[in-house]
């Protein structure tokens, strides 16, 4: 099987754009994708597109009714916040399966404002507020005080994420928002779901990314010089656990991932020189440095505190601002991961840029649950 | 007019809670006797082992732990906050998700395994659209 590589890779400045389409949205980056790798659309033998709040709408062809309809296969990839990661995975597959040389894959969302999740749905009343919240902040607080009950977890840890993803975010002119917020700005926001105050819950935005991938063959045609080589992408769903029903978890899930993608890399979590993780909650964050094996289980505070996972400290988590300030536009967040990532690896990142940096892994989690992990390695 | 009837009694608010309008309200479970896991609802298959037509209706004991919670100040119009969503182990078995009342939401009175009651009670006075009432869960301190 061939090796795959990234050989373009683009986000749009997150934003709010009420007055453009989802495909208008998607195209843009799926052009900057091209123009990145010096390629265009005749280029391209299929696209995977990733977009949530349209899943039904095909969204990857009226893409290429606005850059090109060249009559290529196009899979249309719907997967929670894992939607754009399983789009640009099913454009690794179709690589490694040896049916194409180079293919693009798009993630796409347009938000609305608000709270998500605790819509109800069921029959006879609505439950929210009255068998607790189904409303995604409570989700992932109640994932995180269960962090609390365990390690002793505080409030204030779980403020110093926001704090730091907000300041990288100050470095990233793609991000959402560059705006400095101090912990007691953090822990004195609006408390929406305790822990989480409105600075520890990620921006509703909208947002595209999108990337090309191709073989070795391909990539040895067009030069090695920016490319990025896939080193591991993994894709899993949630194990049974004995409180899934009231309380998704989203830890095992993760844990089932990051191994299989470290055996199919062959590194270990020690070999990782920066991530960007799933911090849709900065309770959430705190989580996954203990379930990608950055820290053992219960040094995730300490990390925090010690400044380990900040840009410069040991392995630099969400250098981009995460979904927390860069925003969390949901079907394209996957392949903006990816974006970052790859960005470091080679050595483009201006400001933000992790020194040296020559692996990476990003990691997202849709609620349901779906976990998506890639590594990534700077190959020139 | 809907064609859904108003019934005589209150409705439970899920499937699972048995006993509505009753003096004996409860929660009830499927136990799976392969495995032992419980799960809440209507289902034929265990999701744990995989086992097929092996669940048992199973009464859930009205005493639990706090195992979380979050403190839900903001919610959708009309939803009175603050209020604790909670997820409690039932003794015996079995995990449900509902509102800790009868204790002010601060995380100062919360501790992680305080003993808790299943309580019943109306449902906040919320009716269907047929104009039903129903019977729903909470938890509360243990008395």
């Amino acid at each position: 099987m061939s090796d795959v590589y990234v050989v373009g890779v683009d986000m749009i400045k997150f934003g709010r754009f009420p007055e453009k389409t989802v495909p208008q949205i998607g195209s843009e980056a799926a052009l900057m994708a091209l123009d990145d790798a010096g390629l265009t659309i005749q280029d391209m033998q299929a696209l995977y597109c990733g977009n949530l709040g349209q899943a039904n709408a095909m969204v990857g062809q009226r893409i290429l009714q606005e850059i090109g309809q060249t009559g290529i296969s196009v899979v249309n990839c719907a997967n929670a916040c894992a939607t754009g990661a399983t789009a640009f995975r099913e454009a690794w597959m179709s690589i490694k399966a040896g049916v194409f040389d180079c293919v693009l894959a798009v993630g796409v969302e347009q938000m609305g404002r608000g709270l998500l999740g605790g819509g109800g749905g069921g029959e006879g009343i609505p439950k929210e507020g009255l068998l607790g919240s189904g409303t995604m902040p409570a989700v992932f607080a109640e994932a995180g005080m269960e962090h609390a009950r365990k390690y002793g977890t505080t409030f204030e840890q779980f403020a110093k994420v926001s704090v730091k993803n907000h300041h990288h975010s100050t470095l990233n002119p793609k991000a959402m928002y560059q705006i400095e917020t101090p912990l007691d700005t953090v822990m004195n926001a609006e408390m929406i779901s305790y822990p989480n105050t409105k600075l520890m819950c990620s921006v509703n935005v909208d947002g595209s990314a999108a990337a090309v991938l191709v073989s070795e063959k391909k990539a040895k045609e067009l030069g090695m010089g920016r490319a990025v080589k896939i080193k591991a992408s993994v894709l899993a769903s949630d194990p049974y656990s004995d409180r899934d029903l009231v309380m998704p978890d989203v830890n095992a899930v993760t844990r089932i991932a990051a191994k299989q993608a470290y055996e199919m890399a062959g590194i270990g979590p020690e070999d990782v020189d920066l991530v960007e993780l799933h911090d849709c909650f900065a309770t959430a964050e705190i989580l996954h440095y203990e379930n990608l094996g950055l820290c053992a289980d219960g040094e995730a505070g300490r990390m925090i505190d010690d400044g380990e996972v900040a840009l410069g400290g040991r392995v630099p988590v969400n250098v981009s601002g995460g979904l927390l300030s860069k925003g969390h536009p949901l079907g394209a967040t996957g392949i903006a991961n990816i974006y970052e990532v790859c960005t470091h690896l080679r050595g483009e990142a201006g400001d933000r840029q992790v020194d040296g940096a020559k692996v990476g892994m990003t990691h997202v989690i849709g609620l349901g649950s779906a976990c998506g992990i890639h590594i990534l390695e700077k190959v020139a | 007019m809907s064609e859904q009837a108003v019934s005589n009694g209150p409705l439970p608010v899920v499937p699972y809670l048995k006993g509505a309008g009753t003096e004996d309200p409860y929660l009830e479970g499927l136990k799976c006797s392969a495995c032992d896991a419980i799960f809440l609802g209507a289902r034929s298959t265990c999701s744990k082992c995989g086992a097929r037509d092996q669940l048992k209706a199973t009464r859930l004991e009205n005493k639990g732990k706090l195992y979380s919670y979050s403190i839900v100040y903001r919610s959708f119009p009309g939803i009175d906050v603050p209020y604790i969503s909670a997820i409690v182990d039932l003794d015996g078995g079995g995990t449900i998700k509902g509102n800790l009342i009868g204790i002010e939401a601060d995380p100062a009175n919360l501790s992680f395994d305080m003993a808790l009651d299943v309580v019943y009670g109306d449902a906040l006075g919320r009716k269907d659209k047929a104009g039903n009432s129903y019977i729903s869960y909470f938890f509360k301190p243990a008395v």
